[in-house]
């Protein structure tokens, strides 16, 4: 019996993924444990491991080739053995396209709010007070809006093609969404699609002739990128605080830990540990926007974004509140190391509850950063600058750095981000409150 | 093959069989000498005699218990009913005996006999003799039910019948006796029990219908193609045990279900056929399941009220364009 081994799931947001290399090819025997090929997901570059030992049939996806989650990438079997049918079509490709075909008819007829008539409901005169009953609780149950009605078939198709059924309008009675309304559902002529951006279908640009240029490939990483920031921007309703930091304590503070610790922290390790403090003490901004609830996350996570060749990841610094700064130093090096070589693994990418970008040291003064979903809050931090400040009535040297803080208004309200702020600022300008 | 009446298929069926197989026999109320109330046993008496063409006296549970005995003695006995309205002053003979025998004696004994006959309404009959019993067949393990539309199925089928060795509710209709089609002549042409037939293919809605209510649901697809909306008719054939994979299959590409079922609602078949497909195959379901099925009332003798109880093409083209939300 041969076996399809279909593109894994190996990144918890992933959608589809590149064969990066493949390391059989067909007529090789392969057991239980084998490496088969190596997957650029949206986040890294992963091993695929077989779990079935026979004799490779058929390789069905190139090198470079991108593959939706779920698709068929090669069959495994014994020798000899007959896979046509198993050559074909994915399962779902097949049934979206015998429905196109039914559907056509339905789209016409879009007012569709009457009362079904059935010989059951024929007899309504004979049953009388019965049947007023059921109306009458058709009726109320109408009442509950927030329950989003589809047909099994519409909720199905809608998960597959990845459309949220909360944007889509349906056409059958009480507002149920049916196969037709997810058939003709187009995200960009849609007035209300204000979550799904489909970063694909950017617009066109012509250039004059004879202009050089060249188009690149997009990788995984950059798809992702663009997907979920595009998602974030357009969605959450951002809003921003900056504060300006006295950092003249940090400094002293961080080069006294160094003396003693075994290895360099950074102020944004300050950072990072101050920002989990504060958040341990503010829980409102320890949370996510999930649509139909907010939840409140029990721990600190804190990812950091670290830049790398094709773009950015963001490791998590777990329950880092928790943590002491020689700590939190030691795992941020470590990851942002790994990072830099495509060696982190996604469950290292994932779970944060909060983010912060740092640019500080490019010189950057300030920014403001976009929120990594489903974070409820970013902070983007600057550089630390000399700069006179007027102290005691006197212009004095000074140390100062911006942060500026970019909150998600469904979740986080200006004084509650306000207040998040002065304690990460109170914290960085008396470390020693973080000891606490 | 001849083109055969709905009639002379089953007696095709029951001659050949009885040609077949000495122990097959035939009993019931005029099958002998008048040659069949609807002369579906025409020509038997003088082929088989007396021995094997037995007119009974109108004594459904004595008869129908006869037929039981016989069974256990070896015999191979085919008990027609004259309606199966009738039969119900036999039921205790069917469900009780016929239908548990096998079961209550571990098997020492098989029943391998058919109760056969018209089913449900012929027109201005009256409340007594217009009920549809298939669903109440059904309901009871130990039965097959077999309800055909067309000659052919009624030849095949009636020979699996006869042939099998439990008992079966073989289910006719006086309504259909005159309908003609072309038949096998093959003396083992048999069907399958249990085995559904999609009879007219479609995109659009999936109808289930057996029977007389397989003519009606034809008609509706008539009306409906043309305004473009193609159904899927399925004719289950027989009703216990029902091919639901059949159904399965036809949902799964229509995503819509209609089931016309000429017994009553609650309970009924249209009711357990209904039940499976949610179970079975509600990620391909685009509307609710309907039915279309008698109310749950007697049937009426008034015509006006007695053309309103039972279901037509207007109420299977009503239910289609509900599910699919075309009004």
């Amino acid at each position: 019996m041969a076996i399809v081994i279909d593109m894994p799931k190996l990144s918890d947001t992933m959608e589809e993924g590149v064969i990066a290399k493949w390391n059989i090819k067909e007529g090789d025997e392969v057991s239980s444990g084998d490496i088969i090929a190596e997957v650029e997901t949206d986040k890294a570059t992963m091993d695929v491991e077989v779990f079935d030992a026979g004799t490779v049939l058929k390789i069905m996806a190139d090198e470079g080739e991108a593959i939706p989650l779920g698709g068929k990438i090669a069959i495994i079997g014994e020798e000899g053995e007959d896979i046509s049918d198993l050559l074909g079509d994915d399962d779902t490709d097949a049934s979206d396209k015998s429905e196109s075909n039914s559907g056509s008819d339905e789209k016409k007829d879009e007012q569709a709010d009457k009362k079904s008539e059935s010989k059951e409901d024929f007899d309504d005169p004979i049953l009388g007070d019965l049947d007023k009953d059921k109306k009458q609780k058709a009726e109320s149950s109408d009442d509950d809006e927030s329950r989003i009605k589809a047909s099994p078939l519409a909720r199905k198709m809608a998960e597959e093609k990845r459309i949220k059924l909360s944007d889509v309008s349906g056409s059958g009675p009480n507002g149920r969404i049916v196969k037709a309304d997810i058939e003709s559902y187009e995200p960009s002529t849609s007035a209300e699609s204000k979550t799904s951006v489909d970063v694909s279908k950017a617009p066109s640009a012509p250039m004059p002739e004879g202009e050089a240029y060249e188009d690149v490939r997009i990788s995984q990483m950059r798809k992702t990128i663009a997907k979920r920031l595009a998602e974030s921007k357009f969605t959450n309703p951002h809003f921003y605080e900056t504060v300006d930091i006295d950092m003249s304590n940090a400094i002293e503070a961080r080069g006294k830990l160094n003396e003693i610790s075994d290895v360099k922290i950074s102020y944004n390790d300050f950072v990072v540990k101050a920002c989990a403090v504060a958040l341990r003490k503010h829980p409102n901004v320890n949370v996510s926007w999930l649509g139909d609830v907010i939840r409140k996350h029990h721990r600190v996570h804190v990812a950091v974004a670290v830049a790398v060749d094709e773009g950015l990841l963001t490791p998590v610094i777990k329950n880092t509140d928790t943590k002491g700064l020689m700590q939190i130093s030691k795992e941020t090096k470590e990851m942002a190391g790994r990072a830099r070589e495509k060696k982190l693994q996604p469950e290292e990418m994932e779970g944060s509850t909060f983010s912060i970008s740092n640019l500080g040291m490019f010189g950057i003064e300030d920014f403001t950063a976009i929120i990594n979903p489903p974070n409820a809050a970013i902070l983007a931090v600057g550089a630390i600058r000399d700069v006179p400040v007027v102290k005691d009535g006197e212009v004095v040297p000074g140390k100062r750095m911006k942060v500026t803080l970019s909150s998600d208004h469904r979740v986080v309200d200006g004084a509650t981000s306000a207040e998040f702020l002065n304690t990460v600022k109170d914290l960085l300008e008396n470390p020693m409150g973080m000891l606490l | 093959m001849a083109e055969l009446q709905f009639r002379e298929a089953i007696n095709q069926a029951i001659a050949e069989e009885m040609r077949n197989d000495e122990n097959v026999f035939i009993c019931g109320e005029e099958v002998a000498e008048y040659n069949g109330a609807y002369k579906v046993t025409e020509g038997l008496l003088d082929e088989f005699g007396l021995k094997r063409v037995i007119d009974t006296p109108i004594s459904e549970l004595g008869f129908a218990g006869i037929g039981v005995g016989a069974a256990m003695n070896g015999l191979r006995p085919i008990v027609e009913f004259m309606t199966f309205n009738f039969a119900v002053v036999g039921i205790d003979q069917i469900l009780n005996n016929a239908a548990k025998l096998r079961y209550m004696s571990g098997g020492q004994f098989t029943i391998p006999m058919v109760f056969r006959g018209p089913n449900a309404s012929a027109g201005q009959l009256g409340a007594t003799h217009s009920v549809s019993y298939e669903s109440l067949y059904a309901h009871f393990p130990g039965l097959k039910v077999v309800y055909p539309s067309q000659p052919e199925d009624a030849k095949g089928l009636l020979k699996a019948s006869i042939r099998d060795n439990n008992p079966v509710i073989f289910l006719e209709s006086e309504q259909m006796y005159g309908m003609k089609q072309e038949v096998s002549d093959d003396e083992d042409f048999i069907l399958p029990i249990g085995k559904g037939k999609v009879k007219r293919a479609g995109d659009d809605v999936t109808i289930v219908a057996t029977g007389k209510m397989y003519h009606i649901a034809q008609q509706a697809a008539q009306q409906l193609s043309k305004d473009g909306v193609e159904v899927e008719i399925i004719d289950p054939r027989t009703i216990k045990p029902f091919d639901i994979e059949t159904v399965i299959e036809s949902v799964k590409k229509t995503n819509r279900l209609v089931i016309v079922d000429e017994s009553h609602p609650f309970g009924g078949v249209a009711a357990e056929v209904g039940f499976q497909i949610q179970r079975d195959a509600f990620d391909y379901l685009d509307a609710p399941v309907l039915r279309v099925t008698v109310p749950d009332v007697p049937a009426p003798f008034a015509k006006n009220l007695f053309d309103l109880w039972l279901p037509g093409a207007k109420e299977i083209v009503d239910a289609v364009n509900t599910v699919t939300y075309r009004k």
